[in-house]
């Protein structure tokens, strides 16, 4: 049973990151919007380097590119579209918004 | 899929909004059900008709007023939190007295009843928070 | 409503400061109302919302402390904190204004799974 965590903050709130991650089961995602994107920095890899292969890690397209961050997104991310997004809500059984 | 939203953030200070906004949009055209948006805390200022953003910038009111036309969706807004700031239909601009109602064409105000239904009913219920 | 989803309510916010703290209360007792199975994890700063002998009146708001406690009468009685959390902010259940649930981190996953909708507040 698998959740799609939403994450709309830069890694500075930290115990938003440490609450999501917390609640993560191996097979969730994660996908960073809106400020979470600033979270693909390579500065902020090690939040998420240790986490299990099987969880998946997305960062939103629009939001990335708004903030300057097209060049600069961490290996460990997939760049997706609101397309994408939607798809991800059907693929995963619930959504957590952390905020 | 069936999904319902669920709007905390403020349309004007927040980006949140914005976002909840695209989801629904993006999911409709891609042949999906949006049951109900339910809009709550300070998502209910979206439905303030006397917002009037700059001709620049975005305008949430209407475009949530156009989707819902297009798609028929329902977008409700809590009564206790909308009469709180400032968001009245005719019933409730009568009940407080105040001078005019200003609840957008196209939002309805009820109570959180319509919340948890969407929950029952919906295959996802996604929250937009700030 | 047709089949009863369950609900875990996530409050990751201290009361008074907020309306989310009081939003989330709201929000629980009308799903009880409509007969959903309804559970709150308190996290982080949530865990703020429980503690006892809040003394609001100067603020002339509603005491957050008394909603928690007419949650039993709603039927709502599955309360989650941390032992983390708890020890977060230096408390232990003797602090708090409920009975709850003590579990560890490593078991809010599982009640995620446990339960259809999460909300978030």
């Amino acid at each position: 049973m698998m959740t799609l965590h939403l994450l709309n903050k830069s890694p500075q709130s930290m115990s938003l990151y440490s609450n999501m991650l917390a609640s993560l089961s191996d097979n969730d995602s994660i996908l960073l919007i809106e400020d979470g994107a600033y979270g693909v920095l390579d500065a902020h890899c090690k939040i998420f380097k240790d986490l299990p292969d099987a969880v998946g890690l997305f960062v939103l397209k629009a939001d990335a590119e708004a903030r300057g961050l097209s060049e600069r997104v961490s290996a460990l991310f997939e760049v997706i579209d609101d397309n994408q997004f939607v798809e991800l809500t059907c693929q995963n059984e619930k959504v957590v918004s952390w905020y | 899929m069936k999904f319902s939203l669920v709007v905390h953030s403020s349309p004007i200070s927040q980006q949140s909004a914005a976002t909840a906004f695209r989801f629904a949009k993006t999911a409709l055209e891609a042949g999906h059900e949006i049951f109900r948006v339910f809009y709550y805390g300070d998502g209910v200022l979206v439905a303030n008709s006397q917002i009037a953003p700059p001709q620049d910038e975005i305008n949430l009111p209407e475009m949530w007023q156009a989707l819902a036309k297009q798609y028929d969706i329902d977008l409700v807004v809590c009564i206790a939190a909308a009469v709180k700031r400032g968001v009245l239909d005719d019933n409730e601009a009568k009940r407080y007295e105040k001078d005019s109602a200003n609840l957008v064409a196209g939002f309805e105000l009820s109570g959180l009843g319509q919340l948890a239904e969407a929950i029952a009913l919906s295959d996802r219920v996604i929250t937009f928070g700030a | 409503m047709s089949d009863k989803k369950s609900i875990l309510i996530i409050n990751q916010s201290a009361p008074y400061a907020s309306s989310k703290a009081r939003e989330s209360l709201d929000v629980a007792l009308t799903c009880a109302i409509f007969e959903m199975p309804v559970s709150l994890l308190f996290m982080g700063d949530g865990v703020l919302q429980l503690l006892k002998g809040q003394q609001p009146e100067a603020l002339q708001t509603k005491k957050h402390e008394a909603m928690l406690t007419a949650l039993p009468m709603y039927d709502i009685d599955c309360l989650y904190v941390t032992s983390s959390d708890l020890k977060l902010h230096g408390l232990h259940s003797e602090d708090l204004a409920v009975p709850v649930n003590i579990v560890e981190q490593k078991q809010i996953a599982s009640l995620i799974q446990q339960h259809d909708t999460v909300l978030t507040f």
